[in-house]
């Protein structure tokens, strides 16, 4: 058996500078967006990637969908390398793997209207015989996102739409090739209060009338509980805590989701609140702390977090955890640093 | 709508889906809302049609020796009615020269800034989208031709090619695209970032495909500001080479008048009347070059019409 997807011990450093003199002193600082990621996701299954601005979320993203190339680690789709993908291979992937941006009013070109946009996907992979086909392809999808009627959208420039009119024509175009994952970056940070249940709604009815396997990328616990069946926390480029959404939620093991779950505002009032505060702001990702990231901030610091860094290792519930606080974590050999996390 | 009334409605919908078509509509958006840019764009038109009637509208064949009744050479008459402008030192008729001269302009001036503008935006496209070595190399490139002096070099060059009115324009296209390359990269730098070109990729566009379709007609408007003011650039040079005397013999230019005026001392002998209409003919298509790139100007960077 093999998963739809799998993500080992990803990495993605940019270099910092890249001047003559550094390359001469051979000091080489580079920022570590994405530093040892590593998760899998069935086919069907829905993760969340939760975490604060900056802990490389979308540079994931941006990684499984291939716009940008891993420093290090790799990305199986379907049990195949995606790195190594090109030509015919390349174009099948990007067929099966989807992708919703976070801001829709940049999605779409503006000198395009919604219908050439639209068509856009089908002339690339050469989805169906006709003009007319594709048109008729257009309408079906601009009606499946509850855009009616229609026609009466095509021939509108994306500045005549409002901000959740354009997300539901970004959702149908990434729709338009039949997808298999779908990659959603902040879908709805960009909307309105008000229409986002509306635009959430929608696309959890899509994937699940498609039977889309879906990632979620929020900084919004709420929306990431409300979407998706597994959850991984992210912190400085790392995930440090994975698990089934409700047991992440409502039962925080990692300090810093601790803190992260403590911080949604509850609407009962009367329910009492812990807050878990957290220390300073999240360290420079080019000087990492040499142990655990989060030792700095945590609450809960310990003499080995400050020089270990935690594998991220089961716990219990189906919960993995990367942190000192639970034994299986702390890795027993000097091997540690930095080791490599086993999937599984 | 069924989908036979969507049939139906198919040509209206896919008439509208041209972008190349979009963005040439830009120029006439341009047209009407700046009065500068409507005046270089009738003065061209003017021109356009001048050029193409001149065999049918000019008086002489602008290179024919005329002559008088009495069979001696019409040279150096003032202007009268046969003779509007009056005759050069050679007795050809002037008025037919300005009207065939707007020809060597308008060919010179369009091609060479359609060769600019060409060349320009796809060194432009190219190393903006690419970036790394390929952009390293040509914006070195750039550079070298910023380097180069550009009369003197215009001028050793058609020296070297041999004096013909197509060389002239092929070295106005390998020393001018510079300013577009660079301006078209800066653009293109700043337009690969955006989310809907990413989305293109994300989509299954291949490397051209997003280049072609999805950026460049986005910085084709800017194309055609540097493509206008290549026009004024470019009439402007062909004059000053024929002037200096590198120009097409066989060619009848508004700079080879000038020149042609120029040495047979029509200045020493007040022969306004020979050197003025070139003049002038060549300050307005400059002019109305310049008029046009005004107007793509100010509805590119809207904030400069306060200023």
């Amino acid at each position: 058996m093999s998963h739809l997807l799998e993500v080992t011990d990803l990495r993605k450093e940019y270099p910092l500078q890249s001047g003559l003199l550094s390359a001469v002193m051979g000091s080489r600082r580079v920022v570590h967006a994405v530093n040892g990621v590593s998760f899998v996701l069935d086919e069907g299954g829905s993760l969340g990637l939760a975490g604060e601005s900056g802990c490389g979320k979308t540079t994931t993203a941006k990684l499984i969908l291939r716009l940008l190339h891993p420093t290090a680690g790799s990305i199986r789709f379907a049990g195949r390398d995606v790195a190594a993908l090109d030509g015919s291979d390349l174009l099948s992937y990007r067929r099966q793997v989807q992708f919703i941006f976070q801001n829709p009013y940049e999605a779409l070109n503006p000198r395009f209207t919604i219908l050439r946009s639209l068509l856009e996907p089908l002339i690339i992979h050469e989805i169906g015989q006709s003009i007319a086909e594709r048109v008729e392809r257009v309408a079906g999808a601009l009606d499946r996102v509850h855009l009616n009627p229609p026609e009466t959208f095509f021939l509108k420039y994306p500045h005549q739409l409002s901000g959740g009119q354009l997300q539901r024509v970004v959702i149908a175009r990434a729709l338009l090739v039949d997808p298999v994952l779908l990659v959603a970056d902040e879908p709805v940070s960009m909307l309105d209060v008000s229409i986002r249940a509306g635009v959430l709604n929608l696309m959890r009815e899509l994937s699940r009338e498609r039977k889309l396997t879906t990632i979620y990328i929020s900084h919004d616990l709420a929306l990431i509980r409300y979407m998706c069946s597994v959850t991984a926390v992210m912190y400085l480029g790392t995930i440090c805590e994975i698990g089934p959404t409700e047991e992440v939620i409502e039962h925080p093991r990692h300090p810093y989701t601790q803190a992260l779950v403590s911080a949604v505002p509850d609407p009962d009032p009367t329910r009492p609140r812990r807050p878990v505060e957290i220390a300073d702001t999240v360290p420079t990702p080019f000087q990492l702390p040499a142990g655990c990231p989060f030792a700095d901030r945590c609450p809960q610091v310990m003499e080995v977090c400050r020089h270990l860094r935690p594998l991220l290792l089961p716990v219990d519930a189906g919960v993995r955890v990367a942190c000192h606080l639970y034994p299986d974590s702390t890795p027993r050999t000097a091997e540690g640093y930095g080791a490599k996390m086993e999937p599984h | 709508m069924s989908s036979s009334e969507r049939a139906a409605a198919l040509p209206q919908w896919t008439r509208a889906t041209s972008t190349w078509r979009d963005a040439l509509l830009v120029t006439w958006a341009v047209a009407r809302r700046d009065r500068f840019a409507l005046a270089g764009l009738v003065i061209y038109g003017v021109l356009l049609v001048v050029a193409l009637a001149a065999p049918v509208v000019a008086p002489y064949n602008p290179q024919d020796l005329n002559y008088r009744p009495d069979g001696e050479v019409a040279a150096n008459e003032v202007p009268s009615l046969p003779h509007w402008l009056g005759t050069t030192n050679l007795g050809r008729d002037i008025f037919s020269q300005v009207l065939f001269g707007a020809r060597a302009a308008l060919v010179v001036g369009f091609v060479a800034a359609f060769g600019v503008v060409v060349l320009g935006t796809l060194v432009g496209l190219f190393a903006g989208y690419y970036s790394g070595w390929v952009d390293m190399l040509l914006m070195r490139l750039a550079d070298v031709a910023f380097g180069i002096p550009f009369l003197p070099m215009a001028i050793v060059l058609v020296a070297f090619l041999g004096p013909s009115i197509w060389n002239t324009v092929l070295v106005m296209v390998l020393l001018l695209w510079r300013d577009t390359g660079r301006v078209i990269r800066a653009q293109v730098l700043s337009l690969r970032t955006r989310s809907y070109v990413e989305a293109a990729r994300v989509l299954g566009a291949s490397h051209l495909r997003t280049m072609f379709v999805h950026i460049a007609p986005n910085v084709l408007p800017l194309s055609f500001l540097y493509g206008s003011l290549a026009v004024g650039w470019a009439i402007l040079t062909e004059a000053t080479i024929s002037f200096l005397g590198f120009g097409d013999p066989n060619v009848i230019s508004w700079g080879f008048m000038l020149q042609d005026a120029y040495n047979s001392q029509a200045m020493a002998r007040h022969a306004f009347y020979w050197f003025v209409p070139p003049g002038l003919c060549i300050m307005l298509a400059v002019m109305a070059g310049f008029f046009i790139g005004r107007g793509y100007e100010e509805l590119l960077f809207p904030r400069l019409r306060r200023r």
